[in-house]
């Protein structure tokens, strides 16, 4: 070995000389006549005038690589920081197969704290879950079989996810124990779920109400639904069953011609393209408009005579409506509607469908007059309708909805808390305020004067949406209702019940009635 | 038991390479080569410690003789190898690049075991064979002295090689990569890696002249566009981006970094119309979930993986990594953040940036631009594919199917890494013990920056 170190040693000498001094030899395919002619003049000139510092170049690189790696690891930080717990909550996940059999499923809770949905181990060990309020809280809180829905299916890995403490966690290893999952506390309120449930009564529809500041969902009812405790063994009647729509939770999935909700938008089109005098425009009703061959009748053929824009609005009449519609920019309307969140993703993280709005600059005469009323292919969801009602209680400012409050550990301790946030601007201030003063009208003297509340003052949209060609249709309401700084935005959809006047507004006040009272 | 055992050593084992991590940079300090023999002591001990326990719960979970079996073999190929390169090459080979060359196979040893038995043992095969012709590396770089001046012996076998597998290339997830021989289907593009190093150190140490540059770059360019053309671009891309940096040590001039992004947005650019396979890539890049049955598949169970394991991990055998498609390979980093938990992760990748720096201090100690310039040329490889890898896992950048140096199951790779490893040991042997009267102010130099 000995040797073996001498004979390196001896070797460096030779070698380096030869290794520093490349441009004593020479490539002669290559190099230029000059250094060939002189090779020494070469190396001097390398080496002493334009001498280069090599190793600085190579740091200049290596703190570039440097600064990579470290957004690598930047990245990965902020994946496992923020995105994770998001990410891995998805049903591609296979991994809840193992989190279910370490973890014991976290429970569901009401904001108050009241339990909605837990775990409890049967006396042969197998496990259950139970839902004490039944049917109340089906589809907003789901189901944990057969592909999950609502809530259980959202928060699924945050209820099989453990933060217990280290220590219970080790002795839970010791002892062959499941881990606690931990709980999520919803912003779901019992007090106004059960209002909104009786206020559809036995009907079919949905009911969503929101908190306009925060974004909170303080109630989402769907109906008909399903009794959360059972749907295992009533799972095969179910689907088996023809027209059976129990587990569609119409509130966030349920696509609906808007009906008279959608003036709303055709009057914030018409403000817009008439900024300073929209309050001069005026309309003799006759009950119906006619246009060449096509018309469009007022409901019940009423007739409004003569009406300024927010008499219109008021009293939601149809002649007049087509006859705003057919002066608009298709361009603008149908951008309009884009922002206020047709054909695009709600700001939502559960599933829902989406809007959807097909005018265009090509669209005819009789598409345009049906469409801006409400009626046409338009679709969208009571979710869409509560945001827009939602955004102008705010000030024109959409807080982004969400159900869960806050997730617990086992011990009461909060793991993560869920902070409001903003979603989107939908209108100005003045455009909020100006909506507002049109959607009071209505409550005041037009088509939702069953409003009207000493404990509240209530703004809003009555509709009344066609959907077959036989005069059906359903009754939907989108609005709010203030008090102070208390504020609530509801949106009602009843199927197949005529006028929104009739139904939907009454059922509104009954969920209005209970917030403000508490 | 078995679950408390597994819960023990999923902690103890952040632990230790927090501190093998910690280590790796102690080591890098100061400018001679081994600089801190305490921390090189306690990596080497950590290393195996971490071996023990990651092996002592394969077994709990497995409960097959084989896996002892191979646990010793490991132990006895970690020993000796190691002992004969220490007692072979004395005080003069990088004792933490070593280090790190141990830590990283054995990392692999793990994950592979874990993920598969039969991969694991046939990579362990291929790195035994390979170590062996690896302890006569570093000599012949230090005697043979006409490596420097064999130029177009590189450039062309190298474009032979890769010429030959666009023609009888096999298809392979979309590129053509690699050729069978025998039972062996093998990689010539990670040979060529070294190759190409090589020529362009060769080419550009002699002389910088526009003219010179300007064949360098047809010649790179050769390399490059023979691998778009096999669809490999990952390789393509680390060929890219070697060359340029290259390039710029050689010539200290902007203008020609400058130009080659240019000219790489534009080929990046072109490959996205042109290849469907980086389209599909890009797609899954941006936005996997909506793509998710198809395209994005991969890269979300990656994700998934990710962050199920959380920071401290699922525990070895507590979590389902053998979800992710070709995880042994362009995820196995994916598979080890999900069981051994995400400060792990991070402080592989702290490995492996630490390893960089090495190569890096190497290239900067030795004071001939030749060697200079390969050294930093392999460093350039080594982390523009642990970037790749690493970045396309986490969904930092588009996945290009590319393998983590030493880590992830693949023969060509792998034997390929330890020679490129065997050859930096080679050129750090190969430092004057004292250096040259000309040189002191350059070392300062970089010594105040670091």
């Amino acid at each position: 070995m000995k040797n073996n170190e001498d004979f390196f040693d001896d070797s460096f000498e030779i070698l380096d000389e030869s290794l520093i001094d490349y441009s004593d030899r020479e490539e002669r395919d290559i190099e230029s006549e000059e250094v060939r002619q002189n090779p020494k003049k070469q190396s001097e000139i390398k080496r002493t005038p334009k001498k280069k510092n090599f190793n600085r170049f190579i740091l200049n690189q290596t703190i570039l690589f440097t600064i990579l790696f470290l957004g690598m690891i930047g990245y990965l930080v902020y994946f496992e920081y923020k995105d994770a717990d998001e990410v891995i909550n998805n049903n591609y996940n296979k991994r809840q197969t193992i989190l279910d059999k370490s973890v014991y499923r976290g429970e569901i809770r009401a904001s108050n704290g009241e339990v909605l949905a837990k775990s409890i181990t049967n006396e042969d060990g197998s496990k259950s879950r139970i839902y004490p309020y039944g049917d109340l809280f089906a589809h907003a809180v789901g189901y944990n079989c057969n592909g999950k829905a609502g809530l259980e299916l959202a928060a699924n890995f945050k209820l099989l996810t453990s933060n217990a403490g280290l220590l219970l966690q080790i002795k839970d290893d010791l002892f062959g124990n499941q881990h606690p999952g931990d709980s999520v506390i919803t912003t779901l309120d019992v007090n106004l779920q059960q209002s909104a449930y009786s206020a559809i009564g036995n009907n079919k529809g949905a009911i969503i109400a929101i908190d306009p500041a925060t974004g909170k969902i303080l109630t989402m009812v769907s109906k008909p639904d399903f009794d959360p405790n059972t749907i295992e063994s009533d799972w095969d009647y179910i689907v088996s069953e023809e027209g059976n729509t129990c587990l569609l939770n119409r509130a966030t999935n349920g696509l609906y011609p808007p009906g008279s909700t959608f003036k709303v938008f055709t009057l914030l089109e018409y403000i817009h393209e008439h900024p300073g005098d929209y309050s001069n425009y005026s309309f003799d009703c006759s009950g119906t408009l006619t246009r060449g061959e096509y018309s469009i009748d007022c409901y019940n053929r009423n007739v409004h005579g003569h009406e300024s824009l927010i008499d219109s609005f008021a009293y939601s009449c149809n002649s007049s409506f087509a006859n705003i519609g057919l002066t608009l920019d298709m361009t603008q309307y149908k951008h309009l509607c884009k922002d206020l969140l047709f054909n695009s993703n709600l700001p939502f993280s559960m599933t829902y469908a989406k809007s959807d709005f097909e005018l265009n600059e090509k669209s005819s005469t009789f598409e345009i007059m049906q469409t801006v009323i409400g009626q046409g292919k338009t679709q969208v969801t009571p979710l869409h309708l509560s945001l827009i009602a939602s955004a102008v209680a705010n000030n024109g400012v959409l807080m982004r909805p969400y159900m869960i409050d806050h997730v617990e550990n086992v011990d009461g301790r909060t793991v993560k808390q869920y902070e409001s946030e903003k979603a989107k601007t939908l209108f100005s201030a003045e455009e909020a305020k100006t909506l507002s003063e049109f959607m009071g009208a209505v409550v005041s003297y037009g088509t939702g004067t069953k409003l009207q509340s000493s404990e509240y003052d209530a703004y809003g949209k009555t509709g009344t949406a066609q959907f077959d060609s036989s005069d059906n249709s359903h009754s939907l309401f989108m609005g709010y209702a203030e008090n102070g700084t208390k504020k609530l935005a509801i949106c009602v959809v009843m199927e197949d019940m005529p006028a929104g006047s009739t139904w939907a507004v009454p059922a509104a006040r009954e969920v209005f009635d209970t917030y403000f009272a508490s | 038991m078995t679950a408390i055992l597994t819960a023990m050593a999923k902690y103890a084992l952040i632990l230790l390479i927090v501190f093998y991590t910690y280590c790796s940079f102690m080591v890098l300090r100061g400018n001679k080569v081994n600089s801190n023999p305490a921390a090189l002591r306690l990596q080497s001990a950590i290393m195996y410690m971490i071996h023990f326990i990651a092996y002592t719960i394969i077994f709990i979970n497995v409960k097959e003789k084989k896996i002892i079996v191979l646990y010793l073999a490991q132990v006895l190929y970690f020993s000796i190898t190691k002992g004969i390169f220490l007692l072979t090459y004395r005080k003069k080979i990088s004792k933490a690049l070593l280090n790190n060359m141990y830590m990283l196979l054995c990392i692999g040893f793990i994950a592979l075991t874990r993920l598969s038995y039969e991969n694991a043992y046939k990579q362990f095969i291929i790195v035994t064979a390979t170590t062996i012709i690896c302890f006569f590396i570093p000599v012949l770089i230090k005697i043979l002295k006409n490596i420097p001046y064999l130029t177009w012996l590189y450039c062309i076998a190298g474009i032979v090689m890769l010429g030959v597998v666009l023609v009888m290339g096999r298809i392979t997830y979309g590129a053509k990569i690699s050729i069978n021989v025998g039972f062996f289907a093998f990689q010539p593009s990670e040979f060529v890696k070294i190759l190409y190093v090589l020529f362009l150190a060769a080419f550009l140490s002699k002389s910088q002249s526009f003219k010179r540059i300007v064949i360098s770059g047809v010649f790179a360019g050769m390399h490059v566009i023979i691998l778009v053309f096999s669809s490999d671009l990952g390789s393509a891309l680390i060929f890219f981006v070697v060359y340029v940096a290259m390039l710029y040590v050689a010539t200290g001039q902007l203008l020609w970094v400058g130009c080659g992004f240019a000219g790489g947005t534009v080929a990046s650019l072109i490959a996205y119309r042109l290849f469907s396979h980086v389209r599909i890539r890009v797609l899954a890049f941006r936005d996997p979930w909506s793509v998710i049955d198809n395209e994005g598949y991969q890269v979300a169970q990656s994700l998934f993986a990710i962050g199920t394991g959380g920071w401290l991990g699922m525990g070895l055998y507590k979590g389902l990594p053998t979800s992710i498609p070709v995880v042994t390979q362009d995820f196995i980093f994916s598979a080890i953040a999900e069981e051994l938990g995400g400060f792990f992760a991070i402080s592989l990748i702290l490995i492996c940036l630490s390893t960089f720096l090495i190569y890096i201090k190497i290239a900067m100690l030795h004071p001939g631009l030749f060697y200079k310039l390969v050294a930093f040329g392999m460093a350039v490889t080594y982390t523009v594919q642990t970037v790749l890898t690493i970045g396309g896992a986490i969904k930092f950048i588009p996945s290009t199917g590319v393998t983590l140096p030493l880590v992830s199951y693949g023969g060509s790779s792998v034997l390929c890494t330890l020679i490129t490893f065997a050859i930096i040991q080679g050129i750090c042997i190969s430092i004057p013990s004292q250096p040259e009267k000309t040189k002191p102010e350059d070392e300062e130099d970089y010594d105040d920056e670091e």
